[in-house]
C-alpha cells in the first residue's frame, strides 16, 4: 500500500524522522476437534500427554492424514480475508531437531499455500480505515511444550499441542506504526472469531503473533528486518514494536547496521534480546512431503463453504450505518465481536436503533467491562434490555429511572415492566399531579421565580425541584414545559 | 543355458516345508495334515538354519496358537484364503508386542502397540507368524551386509570347477536379504518384504525365488518402518508365481490411514496366473544392455523373450532413453526421504537412548551408536542434498529425472506394450566382503535395473529363469502398467513354467 505518509506515525530519533515498518506472522490455532493429521483431540487442559495418538509421538511407520475440517476451516479463512483460494496445495517437511518436534520435522506449506494473496480493512482508533495486504495462509503443525521446571536435571515433553493444526496468516509489510500493528491484530482476529476458525484465545496460547520490524528515513527502500518471535498479546504487540524500533533507530543513528536476527520480547525488562545467531540459523531442508499427496479439492467446495460463512464485521458494520442509523464509531464498537453485535441486534430489532446503541454501549458494556464480565456472561439479557428502551420509548419511564431498572434487573433479575409495576417507578404524566407540585414550588420560593425571570437558566433548579417533589417519576419532557409557561420562560 | 530338468518338489514331497504354499493350503483343506504339523515343521527347519541368520526373531509359542486356530477353522470348514500357512515378516514390520527393529541397534528392544496394515491382513486371512526376518539395516543395502545383527548368509553355494561344493559364503541380496534367504531355504511357505529400489527382486533373483514389488500404492505402508516413503513398497517373496499372487491378493488393499494408498478394489491375483500371454506383446528395452552385462545374462533375457514368444506374445524393442539416469537420481532421492524419516529416531521416545551432557549430546551419542555406517552415509548424503544451495542442484532435478523416467514407461505403455522384460540384476550372487568394502557405488550398481520401476512407481515383477555356469539361480524382471499386477503374473507363470522351477539349494546347513 502507498498511502501518504502519516506523519503522527514518524517516531522523532535524533537525526530526524523514522519510519516504521511493520509485517506480521499471526499464528491462530484451527478450531477443530481433532489435530490436523491425525485423530487426537485438540481439547484444551488435559493431562500432560493425554491427547497424543501413534502419528503425534511420532511412532515408526505411523503416517499422517489431512483433516478435512481443517482444511475447511483454512479455506473460510481464506474467504473471509478476501483472498485467493489455491484448489492445489502442497505439504512440506521443516526439518529440525527439538525435543517437543517427535518426528523431527514439522508439516507445513512452504511454496505452494493453501491460501494466497487477501486483505484485511483495519480500523483505527481514529476513525481511519487502512487496507493491510495479505500475502499468504498456510497449515502447519504445532510443536508439543518442553517442560523445565520438572525435575533438576531433565526437560520434560508435554505432546498435547503436537500436531495440532495452525494457520500462519502472514501479512504484507503494510502496517506503520505500533497502533496499526494492534488494530490490525485486533481486526484479524475478530474476523477469525466471526469465522469461528480460530477462538483467539491469546492467554492460551491460540493465536501468537511473529512480528517483523524494520526503519527507514521516509522515502528510503526498506531496512533489515527483525523478527519478534512468539508475542502473546496485542499490548505486548505494541510495547514490542516502539521498543525494537527504538533500539534500531539508536544503533543506526549510532552509525551502526542492524543484524537480520530473530529476537524476543521480555514484557518485565521492556526489551528485546536476541534469540539466535545467524551462525545458528537452521537449514530446515524443506522438501514435499512423501507421506502426502498435494492437497487438492474443487470450485465447489470452495462454494459450499462460502455459502455457509456468517455475515463478517465489515458487511455488519455497513449494514449497522445503514439499517439502524448509527455512527461509524458505535458501529465499529458493536460488531468488535460476533456476540455484542447480536447481541445489540436484539436489542435494536423493532426499536430506535441509536437508543439502543447507546444502552448497549454506554450502559451494558460499561457494566460488563467494570466488573470483567463478557457479554456471554451478561446478567441482562438482550430481551430485558429491550424491554427497558421500550419503557422508555413509551414514557412509562425516563431515562434516569430506565438506569435504576437497569441496576435492579442487573443485580436482581426480573421482567422490567414488572419491575416498573411493582416498584411504582412509572413516570408521572399526569399533568395535574405535575402542576400542583409545581405550584407548590412556585408558591415557596418566589424570590427563585423573580430571579429566574431574568436568568432562564434558573429553570434546571425548578426542574430538579419537581422531580425531587415527584420521586423522579415526574415526564422530563411535561415538567420542562409546564415551568416554562408558569414562570413565563421562552 | 544350464537347465534344470528335475524339480524338487513331487507330489508326495519328502518334508512338509518343501511345499508350495499352494499346494500346502490345498494340503491343509483336504486334511492331508494340519497346520500344527506344517507349523511344527518349519519351527523344526528355523532351528536348524539358525546358521543362514535368515530370521532375527523366532516366534513359536505364537506360530502354534496361530495353527491351532487355524486347525479349528479348518475343521469348521470356515478356512480364511491363508488359513494355517506359516510365514515370515520382515523385520520392517511393525509386529503387535512383537520386537520390531528394522534390524538397527537403534530400534532394539522396541516392541510395537501397533500392527501393520499388511501384517494385519495376513492375520485376518488365517496366516501364521513364524517369527521376523533379518534384512539389511532400515533397508539401506543390497546384500543384507548392513544388518546390525549379522548378515544373513544365502542357502545357495556355487558349484567348483569340477562340480563338487564351495563352501564360501554367499550373499542373500537384499535388503529382503532374510525374506529371500527363508524362502529358499523352506524356512517358510513366503515371505513379507518390501522394495525401495529392488530390496524385492534383486534378493529374489540372488535365491531363485519369486518376488513382486507392486504398484506404488497397492500395499498399505501403514505401520512399516519408513525409508523413502516415495519409494517404498511392500510385497511378498514366495517360490512360485502362483504362491505370490495368493499372498499379494491378501496383503494388498485400501487404507484409510495411508494416503497414498489407492482406493481399487484388489482382484483375484491367482486367477491371473494361467492367463498366458497369448496376444500380449512384450518390450525389450535397449537402454538395458549395459555395459559389461555378463554374456550368461544377454543370453538368458534373450532366452526369456524366446519363451514369451513361444507362447504366443509379440516381443518389439523399446526404448526408455532416460534409464541412465535412473540410479543417480534414486540415490538422490531415497537418501533426501530417509534422513528426514530417520530423523525420529532421537533417543526421546523410544529405542537407544544414550546420555550425552545435553539434548545436542544426546542426540549425537544415540544416533551415532544406533545406526550403521550405510545408514549414516545415507542420512549424510541426503542432508546435504537437501541443503539450501545444493537443493535445487540435487534434489530438484533428481525430481525432474524421475519425471522423464515415468513419462519413457507411459509413452511404451501407450504405444500397445503389456509389460517389459529385463534381467533383474546385472550379476549374480556374490562372496561376502566381495563388495561391501569395495566402492559404495559398486553396491549400489546392483539396483541398475530395478530402480526405475519404484522411480516410476510401477509394479515389477522378478521370476527365477535359470542357474549361471557355478550353479547359481538368474532373474527376470517384468515390468507392467500401474495397477496391472495381473498381467506380469501371467506373463511369470509363462517364464516359470518355460523355465522349469529351479532347484531349490541342498540344506547343507541342516
Amino acid at each position: 500500500m502507498n498511502a501518504p505518509v502519516n506523519p503522527k506515525k514518524l517516531i522523532k530519533g535524533a537525526l530526524g524522522d523514522w519510519e516504521v515498518v511493520i509485517g506480521m506472522e499471526i499464528h491462530a490455532q484451527v478450531t477443530s476437534r481433532s489435530k490436523l493429521f491425525s485423530g487426537a483431540p485438540t481439547a484444551f487442559g488435559a493431562e500432560p500427554n493425554d491427547n497424543v495418538s501413534l502419528v503425534d509421538a511420532a511412532m515408526p511407520g505411523m503416517l499422517p492424514v489431512i483433516n478435512r475440517e481443517c482444511v475447511a476451516q483454512a479455506v473460510r479463512t481464506g474467504l473471509g480475508l478476501k483472498a485467493q483460494i489455491n484448489h492445489r496445495s502442497v505439504f512440506d517437511r521443516k526439518n529440525y531437531f527439538y525435543p517437543d518436534l517427535p518426528q523431527g520435522y514439522q508439516i507445513s506449506q512452504y511454496k505452494s499455500p493453501i491460501v494466497g494473496e487477501g486483505e484485511v480493512l483495519v480500523d483505527l482508533p481514529d476513525g481511519e480505515s487502512i487496507r493491510v495486504g495479505i500475502e499468504r495462509l498456510h497449515l502447519e503443525q504445532d510443536a508439543g511444550k518442553s517442560l523445565h521446571d520438572q525435575h533438576p536435571s531433565m526437560s520434560f515433553v508435554d505432546l498435547n499441542r503436537s500436531g495440532v493444526a495452525l494457520m500462519e496468516i502472514v501479512s504484507k509489510p503494510d502496517l506503520r506504526s505500533s497502533e496499526e500493528a494492534k488494530a490490525y491484530v485486533t481486526k484479524l482476529r475478530t474476523i477469525l472469531r466471526y469465522l469461528g476458525t480460530c477462538d483467539g484465545d491469546m492467554e492460551k496460547g491460540n493465536l501468537r503473533a511473529d512480528v517483523n520490524v524494520s526503519v527507514r528515513k521516509v522515502g528510503d527502500p526498506f531496512g533489515t528486518r527483525c523478527e519478534i518471535k512468539n508475542v502473546n498479546s496485542i499490548r505486548f504487540i505494541g510495547q514490542a514494536i516502539e521498543v525494537e524500533a527504538r533500539r534500531q533507530i539508536a544503533i543506526i543513528e549510532d552509525g551502526g547496521t542492524i543484524d537480520q536476527e530473530t529476537r524476543l520480547f521480555d514484557p518485565t525488562k521492556g526489551e528485546t534480546r536476541s534469540m539466535r545467531s545467524k551462525e545458528e540459523a537452521h537449514d530446515y531442508r524443506y522438501f514435499p512431503d512423501p507421506d502426502l499427496l498435494p492437497l487438492e479439492f474443487d470450485q465447489a467446495f470452495v462454494d459450499r463453504l462460502a455459502a455457509g460463512l456468517p455475515e463478517l464485521p465489515d458487511a455488519k458494520k455497513a449494514r449497522f450505518i445503514e439499517s439502524y442509523g448509527l455512527s461509524p464509531y458505535d458501529a465499529t464498537v458493536l460488531v468488535a465481536e460476533r456476540a455484542s453485535a447480536d447481541y445489540y441486534e436484539a436489542v435494536a430489532k423493532g426499536r430506535d436503533g441509536k437508543i439502543a446503541a447507546n444502552w448497549v454501549i454506554n450502559e451494558l458494556f460499561g457494566r460488563l467491562n467494570k466488573e470483567g464480565k463478557s457479554i456471554e456472561d451478561s446478567p441482562v439479557s438482550a430481551a430485558q434490555l429491550g424491554a427497558i428502551v421500550d419503557l422508555i420509548g413509551d414514557n412509562t419511564i425516563s431515562g434516569k429511572i430506565a438506569k435504576d431498572v437497569f441496576e435492579i434487573v442487573w443485580s436482581e433479575g426480573g421482567e422490567p415492566r414488572q419491575i416498573v409495576e411493582s416498584r411504582g417507578l412509572r413516570q408521572v404524566t399526569d399533568t395535574g399531579a405535575i402542576e400542583a407540585a409545581i405550584d407548590q414550588i412556585i408558591a415557596a420560593n418566589p424570590d427563585k421565580v423573580e430571579q429566574a425571570k431574568a436568568k432562564p437558566t434558573l429553570l434546571g433548579w425548578f426542574v430538579g425541584q419537581t422531580m425531587k417533589a415527584t420521586g423522579g417519576k415526574a415526564n422530563p419532557a411535561a415538567v420542562n414545559a409546564l415551568l416554562k409557561a408558569k414562570l413565563g420562560i421562552e | 543355458m544350464p537347465r534344470q530338468d528335475e524339480t524338487i518338489v513331487s507330489t508326495k514331497p519328502a518334508e512338509l516345508t518343501d511345499l508350495t504354499l499352494a499346494q500346502a493350503r490345498d494340503g491343509l483343506r483336504a486334511k492331508d495334515f494340519s497346520a500344527r504339523e506344517l507349523t511344527q515343521a518349519h519351527l523344526d527347519a528355523i532351528e536348524k538354519a539358525r546358521v543362514l541368520n535368515a530370521y532375527l526373531l523366532e516366534t513359536p509359542d505364537r506360530a502354534l496358537a496361530m495353527a491351532e486356530v487355524a486347525d479349528q477353522k479348518l475343521a469348521a470348514g470356515e478356512a480364511r484364503p491363508l488359513e494355517g500357512l506359516p510365514l515370515g515378516i520382515k523385520d520392517l514390520f511393525c509386529t503387535h508386542g512383537v520386537t520390531t527393529t528394522a534390524a538397527s541397534k537403534i530400534l532394539e528392544g522396541f516392541q510395537p502397540h501397533y500392527e501393520s496394515t499388511v501384517t494385519h491382513n495376513l492375520w485376518r486371512d488365517g496366516a501364521v507368524m513364524l517369527g521376523k526376518l533379518n534384512l539389511d539395516e532400515f533397508a539401506m543395502g543390497s546384500s543384507n551386509e548392513t544388518s546390525a545383527y549379522g548378515p544373513v548368509i544365502s542357502p545357495w553355494r556355487r558349484k567348483g570347477p569340477d562340480g563338487t561344493g564351495d563352501e564360501t559364503k554367499l550373499v542373500p541380496g537384499g535388503s529382503s536379504g532374510g525374506s529371500a534367504a527363508a524362502v529358499a531355504a523352506r524356512l517358510c511357505l513366503g515371505a513379507t518384504a518390501t522394495d525401495t529400489g529392488g530390496s524385492i527382486r534383486q534378493p529374489a533373483a540372488f535365491t531363485g525365488t519369486v518376488g513382486i514389488k507392486p504398484t506404488y500404492g497397492r500395499c498399505s505402508r501403514w505401520g512399516t518402518v519408513a525409508f523413502a516413503s516415495s519409494l517404498d513398497q511392500a510385497g511378498p517373496i514366495a517360490r512360485t508365481v502362483r504362491d505370490t499372487a495368493i499372498l499379494l491378493t491378501s496383503m494388498a488393499g485400501h487404507d484409510d490411514k495411508d494416503t497414498t494408498s489407492v482406493n481399487l478394489p484388489v482382484p483375484d491375483f491367482e486367477a491371473a496366473v494361467n492367463r498366458g500371454v497369448k496376444g500380449l506383446t512384450i518390450g525389450i528395452p535397449k537402454e538395458y544392455r549395459v555395459e559389461g552385462m555378463p554374456a550368461e545374462i544377454e543370453r538368458l533375457w534373450q532366452q526369456g523373450a524366446d519363451w514369451l514368444r513361444d507362447a504366443g506374445a509379440k516381443v518389439v524393442e523399446v526404448s526408455l532413453p532416460h534409464t541412465r539416469y535412473a540410479l543417480p537420481a534414486y540415490y538422490i532421492v531415497a537418501p533426501a526421504e530417509a534422513s528426514s524419516n530417520l530423523a525420529r529416531y532421537d533417543g526421546v521416545r523410544y529405542g537407544l537412548r544414550v546420555p550425552g551432557k545435553d539434548i545436542a549430546g544426546m542426540y549425537e551419542a544415540t544416533r551415532a551408536a544406533g545406526f550403521g555406517r550405510e545408514v549414516k552415509r545415507r542420512i549424510m548424503i541426503g542432508t546435504y542434498v537437501l541443503s539450501a544451495g545444493y537443493y535445487d542442484a540435487y534434489y530438484v532435478r533428481a525430481q525432474q529425472i524421475r519425471t522423464l523416467i515415468k513419462r519413457d514407461f507411459e509413452q511404451v505403455y501407450a504405444s500397445g506394450v503389456d509389460a517389459i522384460l529385463t534381467p533383474t540384476t546385472p550379476s549374480a550372487a556374490f562372496g561376502f566382503g566381495e563388495k561391501a568394502k569395495a566402492d559404495p557405488v559398486e553396491m549400489y550398481l546392483l539396483d541398475v535395473f530395478t530402480v526405475t520401476v519404484n522411480m516410476a512407481g510401477l509394479p515389477g515383477l522378478a521370476v527365477p529363469a535359470g542357474l549361471d555356469a557355478q550353479g547359481l539361480p538368474l532373474g527376470l524382471q517384468l515390468i507392467g502398467r500401474p495397477f496391472d499386477e495381473e498381467t506380469l503374473f501371467a506373463a511369470g507363470q509363462v517364464i516359470e513354467d518355460a523355465a522349469g522351477r529351479t532347484a531349490l539349494p541342498q540344506a547343507w546347513w541342516a
